[in-house]
This record gives C-alpha cells, structure tokens and sequence, in this order.
C-alpha cells in the first residue's frame, strides 16, 4: 500500500532537492496517486526507475507549464484594454529594430526549450538503460492471455515440478521474475501498474518482461489493450510473498484435488464432472481435463472469480456459476440451470478445491 | 412529408434485418424465447418455424460465430474434423445421415446417434444447442451469407463458412432405424 | 521580390468607370451563379457553397459525437453502471473516436481551407471545382455509413485504430468493423480530393504579386497539411483494405493471419504511420487558424512570420518519423524506440517555436480581447499542457505506464481540443460575419468560451490522474474499490458545462444569423484578402482579382490598391500565375456547374456500403464509376481553352 516510503529509499539526491520543494503544490492533486493500484507507488525497482523519471519530467513540465501560463494570463492582464466597444484600433506600425530584438528572444527561448529537450532525453535513456532484462536465475512463468482472463503456467526444468493457475499469481518477493508473454486469441497487454510498465501480449509474436517484486503485498494488474466485450474485467492479481510461503504456495498449486468426504461434495464432484463444468474446465484428480476455461484446481485458494469480476465467496461464486453473464456479459460461460440442492453440492465441492 | 415517411420506413427497414443479424444476446440461459403468434400458445415445434428462434440464429452473426466456437470447444473437430468429415461424417456437404433439417441436427447434438455421436444433453444449454446447430448448418452454406463466419485465425484447408456453396440436402438417406 | 511592375507581361490601363464596373458586375454574376432551385444548388460546384457544406455538415457530426461522449460519461459517472453495457459501449467509443478524427476534426479544416484558401489568395473558385463537389459528397457518404450502422447496431465497436485480431474476420463478429473500414477509406478519398485540390489552387491560382513570402500563414499551414494528407492518407486506405479484405466474404486474404503467415504488428505499423501524422493534419490548421485570428486581434503580423511558417514545414517532416511511439508496449527493438523517443521530443522543438512567436505577437502587440482572442488564450492553456504531458509520452518507461490509460485520453483530448476545436471556435465567431454579414453576440460568445472551457478542464484533468492510478482506457465500467469513482463524476459533470457551451454556441449562431448586429464587410479590419470581399461574398468572389504587393496587403496603403482586368466576364476565367513568384501566367476557364459529381459520390458512397456484404458490387461499381466519369468529360464539360496571354493589370484608384 504505502510505495512511497519504498520511492524515498531510492530517491536520487536531484529529487531530494526538488521533490519537497514541488510536493506541497502537487500534493492535492495527486492526493489520489496512493491505492494499491497507482504507478506512483512502485514495489519494484522498474517502476521506482519509471517513477522517478516520471517525476523529473513532472517537474520540468509543469515548470515549463507555470513559466507560459503566466505569460499568458499576464498579457491579458498586462496588454488588455476593458473596452472592447471602442472599436478597433488601427494597425500598430511595427518597427524594424524592435522586431528583431522580439524575435531574439523567441530565438533565446527555443534553445532553452531545445537544451530542456535534450536534457530531458539523456535522463530518459539512462533510466531506460537501467531497466534491463534480469538474468539472474529468474523464475520463469508462461502467461497467456484469453478473451477475458489470464492463465498462468509456471515453468521448471523438473517437468513435473510444472503447474497452471489463473488470474492469480504468487510470486517470492526478491526474486526475479521473468514473464514470457503469449496471447490465445486477440491483442492484451500486460499491466500490474505497481511493478512495471506494459507489455502486448499479440498473437504470432512472443514477449517477455522481467521484474523484481521487493514488497511483499496484493498488486492489482489490468489488461491494457482493447481485446472485447469484458475488457473491463480481465484482472490479474499478483500475490507477491516471503520465498518460503511461496513455496509452500507452489507446492500445493502441484497438488490434485483432494477426494471428495461428505455425500453432498461427492454429488457435487458428480455434477463437475458428468454437467457444463468439465467441458470446459480442467481439475487435476477428477475427470474435468478440458482446456478452453481457466483451470480449477486450486480454485477456492483465488481471492476473486471471473478475472477480478467478484470477490470469492460462496454467494458470489453460486450467483456467477447459474448466470455469469449478469455479472460479466459476453464473458465465454454460459448460464447453468442447477436445482438448489444441486447447487448448493458443486459449490461444497469446489469449496474443497483449496 | 412524403420524403421523411419514406426515409424513416426505409430506415426501420433497414434496423429490422440488420438488428437480427448484429443483435448480442449475451443471456443465454433458458430456451430462446418463441415469438408467440395471436391467440396461439408456444409449442415447441415452433422454435424451427421460419421465423422462429431457430432460424433467427442462422440469421445472427453472433450466435454463429459462438456455434463455431462450441463447435472448437467442445471438440466436435475431433470426429468431424472442419467439416470434412474423418471418424464422423463430414458435415459441409449434402449427404445427412440423420436428416438436415435443424430439427434433426439439434436432436443429433443432444441426444446423439448410433455409432459414436455421444449425447449433450444435459451438459450443454438448449441455446448453445441451437447455436451449435446454426453453425453447422451454415457449414453447408444453409445459414445467411452476411451473418455466416468469415475465415478465422487459424491453418485451415476449407472455404470460410460465409464463403461455401449453398449445398442442397439430398433427399432422405435415413438408415432404417 | 516581385510586384506587378517587374512583370514583363503585364501592362497599366486606364480604370473602369462606374458604369463599366457595374457592367462588369451583372455579366459575372449572370456567368459563375449556380442554377436556381433544387437542381441547382446539387449541381454548383462554387467553392465557397461546397465549403460550407463542409463546415455545416463536419459540425453536425461533430454535435452527433458529442453525444456518444455525453453517453460515455455518463456509464461511466459512477462504478458498476450498465446503463449502456459493453456491447453498446464500444460501439458507442468506436463511432466517437471515428466520427470526431475522421468526420469532424478532419473535414471541418478541409472546409475552412476550401472556404478560405481561394479568398485569402485572390482567386475566384478552387483549382477543380467539380472534383471538389465530388468529394464533399464522398465524404457525406462516408459520414452516413457510420452513423447509420450506429444506429442500425451495425456500428463498429473494435476501437478507433481498430487492432486485428480484434477487428479480423474471427473476432470482429458481424459487419460492423466493414462498416468502419469502408467509411474510412471513403473519407480518406475525400480528404486526398480536398488535398489535391488546395495544394494545385495554392501553386497555381494566387494573385499577382503573391510570391512565396507573401502567403499568409493560414494557407500555408493548409498547404503544408495538404501534403502531409497525400503522403499519410494512402497509408489508411491500404490498411483499411487490407482489413476489409481479410474480412470479405469469397476473398477472405491472409494479411493479418499469423497462422498463415500473415502479421498483426503490421497493421499496426501501418495505421500509425498514417495515425501520428494524422494528429498533425488536425494540430497544423489550427495553428494556422491562430495565426490568422492573431493579427487581427493583435492589430499586427505575427512575429517571425517565416520562423512559424518554417517551424510548420519541420513538423510536417518530423511527425512523419514518429509513429511507433503508439507501439512503444509491442517487441520493438531497444535502439528504435529510442530513436522514436528522440523524435517525439525534438517535435516539441518547432511547436515551442511558434508558441513563442504567438507570445511575443500578443505581448508587443495592441490585444482586443473580443471572444474569438479568448478561444487562442484557452488555446494556450489547454494546448500547452497536452504538449508537455505529449513530452512526457516520448518517454520509452513513462509511456509504459500510462500508454492505454485514461492519462493518454486526457492528453490527446487535450492536444486536439485544445490545438483544433479551440482556434475553430475562436475562427467561427471571426468568419461568421463572412457567411452571413452579421455578427456573432459577444456576450453569448463569452458564455460559450468559459461554460467550454471550465467544462473542458473539469472532464479531462481528472483524466490524468485516473490514468496514474491506473484507470485502463476503453473499459465500459469499473469496480467501487478501484476508488475511481469521484474523480469520473467530476469528469461526467465536466461533460455537461462542455455541453452547455456547444449548445451556447448553436444558440448564437441561430440567433445571430437572423437578427445579429450588421457587420459590413470587414468587421475586424483584418489584413487578409478574403475581408476585401463583399461579405458574404458573391460566387465570383472579387469584381476584379486583386494584386498583391505585402504580407499584410489590406493594412497597406489602399489608394491604389492594383487589380487585374482582362479576364473575361462572360466566361468563367481565372488567372494562374507562376508557383514560386507569382507572376502571371495564362488564363484558365474553370468548368461550368454539373450533376456528374453527385451522380459519382452516390456511385462511390453505393459501391463502399454494398462491397461491406459482397465482393462483386466492387466490380459493378468500377464499371458505374467510368460511366459516370464518361459523362463527367463529355464534351461540354469542358475546361476549354488554356490561353498562354496575359491579362492586364491596371493602377485603379479606389
């Protein structure tokens, strides 16, 4: 949540001298720029490099800004005549000598401007040199982006050893992580505004991007590209943790549904595997194994259904599985016609998928 | 104005048969809602009627293209291959073992027929039943041209739905059941 | 450099009496008046006619637009809203985005060129007066496709740049992404029309005596768009083929397919090196809609009048070399996005130099701050800020962040309004008296400015500040605990001032049209030719076509104001004069008023709406086209004559 105290441990000495200085007038605007979801609350050293440059720019632009509003507003104050019914005046008799000093001054005023510029660009290139790819044993993850959601398949030389989840990854805070990009269908782009900056996601052109998470904490991410109907809701989650949670995290994403105890879960493993749910969706240790819907193994373990649609909770996950489309219209599930007891046994089952 | 009353008739024209083909319905849970005649109750053989909701997805642009979808999704390619046929018949020409008419493809899809084609009832919805049943058919070219799928991303060896030859279903070769 | 003295060619002659000129009068309006009633008015081929039209329709879809944004705002005034649901919505986005580029910003600056670029260079009618009826009536056929597939739910909902796979045969389910690749490229012909046209006239038809470094700035900044249009405009016409062709029924091609071979990121290239210059074809009118409102309103030149038309001519070139700052998120390589990065910064170079430029006119200048000088204020205010948030998206990681957010909403709305809409308004409320001969109410004029520019700065600061936080751009809701729910009221409240102001402005316009204060023909005392004119002007537009001897030539001594004789009354004659000096040159009859360009625009508006279900309307309408064109050069249609003899020009004492 709080990125900012993150930013001030990076903070380079130009901004130690500007920043406070700025702050206070910019402060109520960008009163706002703290959530959990703002890019100027960066949790990783990419988007602290991309805030910072963000604030030199700010800075400089708004000093710019401020130096030709007050120009204009000046002139009106300076050169206005209050009678506008006077009529017009004739035309002034512009002189020579006074024209090319005028125009010195515009020409004075375009080097500022071009130094400005210049300036401006070596600082964007040195932050953007500093954003290199890591290569310091990242841990690799595959994510794909569907029409309206993210699967996520991660990686490891032991090919056993790889598992699947969707919408919501875990990651260990500290390590690299090296995202290799794919797109199933349309264009995305890949966007948790806390950790980096985009990345397309299009078809026929693989990309990756890599980041370190320092922060442990809850990162909302976006689809940034217009892919559709649900554009709106294709969120990604990402869960940055201690390494040791993590691993305990990605050990039980390697496991398979637990078996079913009570009769109700038993019906409702029935009703997951023989109605809609299997053609679709896949969960490891029952018969679901079709690919087209986000895995389910691990379901009950995400904090929200639908790509970020609602909250998981057993209301929610009953109101989106009999109509999803009144939640998420156009999504790709169709409305399931369940009788109560029905209902209420496929969500004590897929409770048990933890 | 003579004008103006020409214009707007022509306009409501013109919404009617585009509305049908571009209309999203995204609720797709129940059976299709049967446009219901004066003083006539809704019997189910009316869904196949020509105007019924059968025929209006053949119509629509959006329930053939999720017919399409289902069709990949649900791995109907597996038997019938894009059309061609391979373990199952092939479904772009003009032979139909079972019957062409959608009546009989939509009974094929739900409750299945000898020698493998499995049953989905029950697993999948009457609507995408149905969808599924607009797309097939418009593989034979029997769906509208200007609401048919068009090529889609992929390797593909046969014409785009939008872009076959209207087949003309031989008459019945029903094997005697 | 050059005056009419120095022209071998031309010769002094006694001026015409009161009753030659009278004479005079009658046979030229008996000769270049369009035909009465209804067949008439479709058949003129008067610049100034088609212009406007133009004008009045590019605004109508402008109003039309508006809507579709007042729509957007309010979905999205408050979090979890479905008032217009997601299939709507992007269509609703798509249309806005389309009509107000495409159909509005575009057009409206190609019609004040038409209007304006003839009169303020001394000539009776553009270079090709039945082409550019020809292309208004594309254009209209263009602009009806859009808005009628809207309204038929036909309208295209895959965005304004229309990404494939999105927008491809699979994804873009239905006709309705036909419907905007065919509106495109019949636009994009009427806008290449109106190019040609404005480019040939500027070349060739200025009056005597307008050499180079005599063309105000308002033509150049037309002239130097026009070219921009010609080099940018193919770009989209082929991609939106391509586009349409990879959806056609029975062609189905395989540009866009990665599975065929086929590349997205193409697209992509393609579009934008038609899209960043386009921002440009929208950015240069305006800034020469400033520079002509600036001398009026500063009573003097602008500064550094060949700085700003040099700085013009640099930002036609550069905007051509930045395009992939629109593909800074695709797998670029690192050397060529800093290239493009260098490029979008160094663009800023040019317009800082005439923002100066204006400045320092304003500031040395006697400034009457009547309402079309605070539409260039708000200009400055609204203009500035969205070229320093633009400095900000050159920047390869700034750019990642807030690329397809609500900040880069806020910047391009604050680019193009605040460079395109602002100096038009500030030009409609100073032209107005051209058109009708009345003014606009000042009071009135002052409303629309504050209610449209507090509306203004209310919708699209927030903007910024959501796109910070994160706000995707093109989302048709968003959830209570993102938080952005505030600061979008604000922007949805914003929208309704922006309103209140358009309808501020309809209001004056009608009222003013009837029953405005008298204006007479040159209100302001401006410095250009088009206020040496009656206003509104007569279709031959000057008794007799001035020579020009000054930049500023109504603020110069006009005693004596020279003009040219000899081109014949009864025939419709002008005089073309050499490109860089400006002499004379021949006498050139321009053709009469005909039907052909309507029966051609139906044909081409016909042939783009049928090929959207059907490839072989294109093979019918290529045949109906070379009918029509048959027609078009039958003889009779003539331009007769290109006589190589000089007309004279003559000392008159007015």
């Amino acid at each position: 949540m709080n990125g900012q105290n993150y930013n001030a441990r990076r903070r380079s000495t130009f901004l130690a001298i500007t920043k406070p200085a700025v702050l206070p007038a910019v402060g109520i605007i960008l009163a706002g720029c703290g959530r959990a979801h703002s890019a100027l609350s960066p949790v990783s050293p990419e988007a602290a490099d991309i805030a910072r440059i963000w604030w030199i720019f700010f800075v400089v632009c708004a000093a710019v800004y401020i130096v030709v509003a007050l120009l204009v507003v000046g002139a009106r104050w300076c050169r206005g005549n209050s009678n506008s019914t006077a009529g017009i005046p004739p035309p002034l008799k512009v002189e020579a000598s006074q024209e090319l000093r005028t125009e010195r001054i515009v020409l004075w005023a375009t080097v500022v401007t071009a130094l400005i510029l210049v300036s401006l660009l070596g600082a964007d290139l040195w932050v953007q040199r500093g954003i290199s790819p890591r290569n310091d044993d990242p841990l690799a993850i595959r994510l794909t982006g569907h029409q309206w959601w993210w699967s996520a398949e991660y990686q490891d030389p032991n090919p056993s050893r790889v598992f699947e989840t969707a919408n919501e990854i875990h990651i260990p805070a500290g390590r690299s992580i090296r995202l290799i990009l794919e797109s199933n269908d349309v264009i995305h782009s890949f966007w948790i505004p806390q950790i980096h900056g985009k990345k397309d996601l299009i078809p026929g052109h693989p990309a990756e991007i890599s980041f370190r998470v320092d922060k442990p904490g809850k990162y909302d991410g976006f689809c940034a590209e217009f892919c559709g109907y649900q554009h709106a809701h294709m969120g990604l989650i990402v869960v940055a943790e201690e390494p040791a949670k993590f691993e305990q995290w990605a050990q039980a994403q390697r496991t398979e549904a637990p078996p079913s105890l009570t009769d109700s879960q038993k019906r409702g493993r029935e009703i997951f595997e023989h109605a809609s749910c299997s053609l679709c969706h896949t969960a490891n240790g029952t018969m679901a194994r079709s690919r087209v819907g986000p895995i389910l193994t691990h379901v009950a373990s995400r904090s929200m259904i639908g790509a970020g649609v609602l909250p998981n909770t057993r209301e929610n996950l009953a109101a989106w599985l009999v109509d999803p489309q009144i939640a998420k219209p156009g999504a790709m599930m169709p409305p399931n016609e369940l009788s109560k007891a029905d209902l209420n046994a496929l969500l004590d089952f897929m409770e048990t998928l933890k | 104005m003579n004008i103006a009353r020409i214009f707007w008739l022509v306009t409501f024209a013109a919404l009617l048969v585009s509305c049908r083909r571009e209309v999203r319905d995204f609720h797709t849970g129940g059976p299709p809602k049967v446009r219901q005649l004066k003083g006539e109750p809704a019997a189910p053989d009316r869904y196949f009627s020509a105007q019924g909701p059968q025929m209006e997805m053949e119509r629509n642009a959006y329930a053939l293209s999720e017919g399409k979808r289902l069709y990949s999704n649900f791995n109907c390619i597996g038997c019938h291959s894009n059309g061609g046929g391979d373990i199952g018949p092939a479904l772009m020409d003009a032979r139909w073992i079972y019957g062409a008419t959608p009546e009989d493809i939509y009974k094929s899809i739900l409750d299945g027929r000898p020698n493998g084609m499995p049953a989905f009832r029950g697993r999948i919805n009457e609507t995408q039943a149905r969808q599924l049943t607009a797309y097939v058919r418009s593989m034979s070219g029997q769906a509208r041209e200007s609401a048919a799928p068009s090529r889609d991303d992929h390797m593909k060896t046969t014409a785009p739905e939008n872009s076959v030859d209207r087949q003309m279903p031989k008459p019945d070769e029903r094997p005697k059941l | 450099m050059t005056t009419h003295e120095n022209s071998a060619k031309a010769r002094l002659v006694d001026a015409p009496t009161p009753e030659q000129r009278e004479e005079h009068r009658k046979k030229l309006m008996r000769t270049w008046s369009r035909a009465p009633g209804l067949l008439g008015w479709l058949c003129t081929t008067n610049h100034k006619e088609i212009a406007l039209r133009y004008i009045v329709t590019a605004f109508v879809f402008f109003l039309l637009a508006g809507i579709l944004a007042l729509l957007m705002r309010l979905q999205l005034s408050r979090p979890d809203l479905h008032v217009l649901g997601p299939d709507l919505y992007n269509q609703v986005f798509t249309t806005h985005g389309t009509a107000m580029m495409f159909l509005f910003a575009v057009p409206i600056m190609e019609g004040l060129a038409l209007y304006f670029v003839p009169l303020m260079i001394g000539s009776r009618n553009v270079a090709f007066p039945r082409l550019n009826a020809a292309g208004y009536y594309i254009f209209l056929s263009g602009g009806l496709i859009l808005f009628a597939g809207l309204i038929l739910n036909v309208g295209p909902d895959a965005g304004w740049f229309a990404y494939p796979p999105l927008s491809g045969p699979e994804y873009g389910v239905g006709k309705r992404v036909d419907v905007w690749s065919q509106m495109i490229t019949a636009t994009e012909i009427s806008a290449l029309i109106a190019s040609v046209e404005i480019v040939v006239t500027v070349f060739k038809q200025r009056a005597p005596g307008m050499s180079v470094d005599r063309i105000p700035i308002f033509v150049w900044s037309m002239l130097i768009t026009a070219f921009m249009t010609i080099f940018a405009m193919p770009a989209v016409m082929l991609v939106t083929t391509m586009l349409a062709l990879d959806r056609m029924p029975h062609v189905a091609t395989h540009f866009f397919n990665p599975a065929e071979g086929g590349d997205v990121l193409l697209y992509q290239h393609l579009f934008w090196f038609f899209g960043h210059p386009e921002v440009y074809i929208i950015f240069i009118p305006g800034t020469g809609l400033i520079s002509a409102l600036l001398p009026a309103f500063c009573r003097r030149p602008v500064v550094g009048h060949t700085a700003v038309v040099l700085a013009q001519v640099a930002t036609a070139f550069i905007g051509f070399g930045l395009w992939v700052h629109h593909m800074f998120a695709t797998p670029i390589p690192e050397l060529g996005r800093s290239f493009f990065t260098a490029a979008s910064m160094i663009i800023a170079v040019p317009t800082g130099v005439q923002v100066f430029c204006w400045l320092a006119t304003i500031w040395t200048g006697r400034p009457q701050w009547r309402p079309p000088l605070l539409f260039v204020m708000g200009f400055f205010i609204i203009f500035v800020l969205g070229g320093l948030t633009g400095v900000m998206l050159a920047s390869v990681p700034i750019d990642l962040q807030v690329h397809d957010t609500f900040f880069v909403v806020a910047h391009f709305h604050y680019v193009l309004i605040g460079s395109a809409v602002f100096p038009l308004f500030g030009a409609l409320h100073y032209w107005f008296p051209k058109w009708t001969g009345r003014l606009m109410n000042e009071t009135i004029g002052r409303w629309t400015f504050w209610l449209f520019f507090i509306g203004f700065n209310l919708t699209f600061f927030p903007m910024h500040i959501l796109g910070l936080e994160g706000m995707p751009r093109r989302v048709y809701t968003y959830a209570e605990r993102t938080g952005w729910g505030s600061l979008n009221l604000v922007a949805s409240l914003g929208a309704l001032f922006m309103a209140a102001g358009a309808l501020a402005f309809i209001y004056n316009v009608m009222r003013s049209r009837r029953c405005g204060e008298k204006a007479g023909d040159d209100p302001w005392f401006a410095d250009t030719l088009e206020w040496w004119t009656s206003s509104p002007p007569a279709p031959y537009a000057f008794l007799y076509p001035p020579v020009v001897g000054s930049l500023s030539p109504l603020w110069t001594d006009q005693n004596s104001q020279p003009v040219v004789v000899g081109l014949d009354a009864k025939k419709r004659e002008i005089l073309t004069t050499t490109i860089l000096e400006a002499l004379p040159d021949h006498k050139h009859e321009m053709p009469s008023d005909s039907i052909w360009p309507l029966l051609l625009g139906l044909v081409v508006g016909g042939t783009m709406s049928s090929i959207i279900f059907h490839p072989l309307p294109f093979v019918i309408g290529v045949g109906l086209v070379l009918l029509v064109l048959f027609g078009w050069f039958w003889r009779g249609g003539e331009p007769q004559v290109l006589e190589r003899r000089s007309p004279e020009i003559e000392a008159e004492a007015a």
